[in-house]
């Protein structure tokens, strides 16, 4: 168990190319903390910065105050679970979960108590004899964690180790990692691709793009209050919706029509200096169905559903709005990582998420409410959340 | 040759029948077509090799009767070659000479291919072309040059003499047969190996190094056969029984008479050699599993 502290961390490849650029980051003993972005944020690398398999360029990494930026893997005493698992394929269960006791020349009774207790608690102890070659994706992915918590560690590093796993079993696993977390204790550095995965695991996430942190707080803050647009529409599933608009006396002019603004919104524009054209975010959950909405103050709309998706719970639906889009460079890199550039689009694509009692209807007209105090307002230039509070 | 044939059919005379019977389950003509396709190639490889077993057994005047099977069975032959001094001592050099290169030659090639697989230094394009540039080297053009600088430095005729260019030719086949089995090896296993505490010697040692076994082995099968089969070397670098491989003794073989052919001792000597190859491959081929890696990650 350890604190771990990044002061200015940068990595710097010989031949110039910044992945990761003044990291500060203080991660406390037993916290669980998340790395996310998309791929090539430079997650991965401040991960094998801190567990000393790529040298640190710039900066310094503290493990209980102790700077560690010249010692070797072996030296810093963290435990790392790999994306593919890395088990040993020569060696047995038992043996690969030993590995790191026998390399710490601990005793053999101490071994085969240490590797039965882990085996225990993951679950393993039926294959404890059999070849990683013979396991399943899921048992070989508790192989692997098995070996990361049988020495006891300073600390966790977890490389998106779920991310090989069929969607229920991660989801199913996902569960497991956190109850393990909770359970021993152990401060944990985990990085993901996955929001999802960074929502629901972690005590604290941080949002990396381009080698640079763009937010560290709660998944419940991140959520409610993403400090730009990058933040905004990496975090939530399905993403925030973003709207080009212009501000104007207090009402916001969007081509979901004029909405007049919230006082509290108001005001935090105002404080910020809002520019007059600016990017309008409102997640899908603050529309509904006006028909189910009795004068709470919002905008309102009509458009015909595209598709609705009914999830028993709630229902997803896709609408399109003609006129402008919304277009920034950090717009454009989410898309690209989602993988969406290359569906045309005429007009923004809007995702909303109603109550199930809705009475939607796909290729039908629906008479849509939005939250006019849900709205989060950002600068296109800069990206910079214009409502955001601490 | 003899030997390298005999390796071949070893390997193959086994595979077709479970390859017939097991896969291809689309009519007996295509059964019979391959069947018929193996029993070429083991035919072709192996008559020559039976053809000399025969001569072995064969008595001096049995030798050029044109019968594929001896008339007339005998051991004289085998008995013959042990009881000279010759052939005894020639196995003996054949079989340390070529042991102690193929185990220098396997341990130099293995750290050099995993420097060459892993790491990226500077002058490992310039290594990796010397090294082919070697295996090309006509070694026939090195043989008089080699005689007088061994001749000079004491080294003719000693073992040393026969082992020092035999692990320089038999290096660049090692290093590139090994560098291709490091490279399978995930690279990740490494670095668990290193967050599991392990130095970096200690995750050769016991990660990377089991895993290349099956290389390791294969390479050794390679250089051994490399060695044993020299001609060129043992006939040019050797004068006496002190260091005189077999393949090279074969060739000062004498018949009872000088004006009589020795082939039925020859013959009996190239039965002989070829059985520690046989051994060696057998041997071996039981660790060269494929798919040992399998599991190790995630693919």
């Amino acid at each position: 168990m350890a604190e771990i502290v990044l002061d200015k961390i940068t990595k710097r490849y010989p031949d110039g190319a910044l992945a990761v650029s003044e990291v500060d980051l203080q991660i406390a003993d037993g916290e669980f903390i998340i790395l996310v972005g998309p791929s090539g944020c430079g997650k991965s690398t401040t991960l094998n910065m801190i567990a000393g398999l790529e040298d640190i360029s710039e900066g310094e990494l503290r493990i209980d105050g102790q700077r560690v930026n010249e010692k070797a893997p072996k030296d810093r005493d963290i435990a790392m679970v790999f994306q593919s698992y890395a088990l040993y394929p020569h060696m047995s269960v038992r043996e690969n979960m030993a590995f790191p006791l026998r390399l710490a020349k601990v005793d053999d009774a101490t071994v085969q108590a240490k590797v039965n207790e882990a085996a225990e608690i993951l679950d393993l102890v039926a294959h404890l004899d059999r070849k990683p070659g013979n396991l399943s994706g899921g048992q070989r992915q508790r192989v692997a964690m098995g070996r990361a918590i049988v020495r006891s560690p300073k600390a966790f590093l977890m490389d998106e180790p779920l991310s090989n796993l069929d969607a229920k079993l991660r989801v199913q696993m996902r569960t497991s990692v956190s109850k393990l977390q909770k359970q021993l204790g152990t401060t944990t550095v985990y990085v993901t691709h996955d929001q999802t995965e960074a929502m629901t695991l972690g005590d604290r996430v941080v949002v990396l793009r381009g080698g640079l942190v763009q937010q560290v707080g709660s998944p419940q803050f991140l959520y409610e209050q993403p400090a730009n647009l990058f933040v905004a529409g990496f975090i939530g599933s399905p993403a925030m919706n973003f709207l080009p608009g212009t501000l104007e006396n207090g009402a916001l002019n969007t081509p979901l029509g004029t909405v007049t603004l919230s006082d509290r919104i108001r005001r935090l524009a105002e404080a910020a200096n809002a520019p007059r054209e600016l990017i309008a975010g409102i997640r899908p959950e603050h529309f509904e169905d006006a028909k189910l909405v009795e004068g709470k103050p919002g905008g309102s709309f009509t458009a015909t559903v595209d598709v609705l998706e009914s999830m028993g719970s709630d229902k997803y639906a896709y609408f399109t709005v003609e006129g402008e889009t919304a277009t920034t460079a950090e717009l454009d890199e989410l898309a690209a990582d989602a993988g969406s550039t290359d569906v045309p689009a005429s007009g923004s694509s809007i995702v909303t998420r109603l109550a199930a009692s809705s009475g939607a209807v796909a290729g039908q007209p629906l008479d849509l409410w939005y939250d006019s105090d849900k709205i989060q307002l950002f600068d296109p230039a800069s990206g910079k959340n214009l409502t955001y509070t601490e | 040759m003899s030997v390298d044939i005999d390796q071949v059919t070893d390997n193959t005379k086994p595979a077709p029948p479970a390859r017939t019977t097991g896969r291809v389950p689309s009519g007996a003509g295509k059964k019979v077509k391959w069947a018929l396709i193996d029993i070429l190639v083991v035919a072709y490889a192996l008559i020559p090799v039976l053809w000399i077993l025969s001569l072995s057994f064969k008595t001096a005047d049995g030798l050029n009767d044109k019968s594929f099977f001896p008339k007339e069975w005998t051991w004289k032959n085998y008995q013959d070659i042990f009881k000279t001094n010759e052939f005894v001592s020639a196995l003996v050099n054949s079989i340390g000479i070529a042991l102690i290169s193929t185990i220098i030659a396997v341990v130099l090639g293995t750290m050099a291919a995993y420097a060459v697989a892993r790491l990226d230094f500077p002058g490992k394009k310039a290594l990796v072309g010397v090294s082919l540039l070697i295996a090309m080297f006509p070694q026939v053009s090195l043989v008089s040059p080699l005689f007088n600088i061994e001749r000079n430095i004491g080294l003719f005729d000693t073992w040393p003499g026969l082992i020092l260019p035999y692990i320089t030719f038999a290096l660049p086949l090692a290093i590139y047969t090994l560098s291709a089995f490091f490279r399978e090896i995930p690279w990740e296993l490494e670095k668990a190996a290193k967050m599991d505490g392990a130095t970096p010697a200690q995750a050769f040692r016991k990660v990377i190094a089991p895993l290349a076994a099956p290389g390791v082995f294969t390479t050794a099968i390679l250089v051994f056969i490399f060695c044993w089969n020299d001609f060129l070397f043992a006939i040019s670098l050797t004068s006496t029984t002190s260091s005189r491989t077999v393949p090279a003794a074969l060739s000062f073989f004498t018949g009872a008479s000088q004006f009589e052919a020795p082939n039925g001792t020859i013959s009996a000597a190239a039965v002989i050699i070829t059985i520690p190859i046989i051994l060696f491959v057998l041997f071996f081929q039981r660790r060269i599993v494929a798919g040992l890696t399998s599991g190790a990650v995630k693919g």
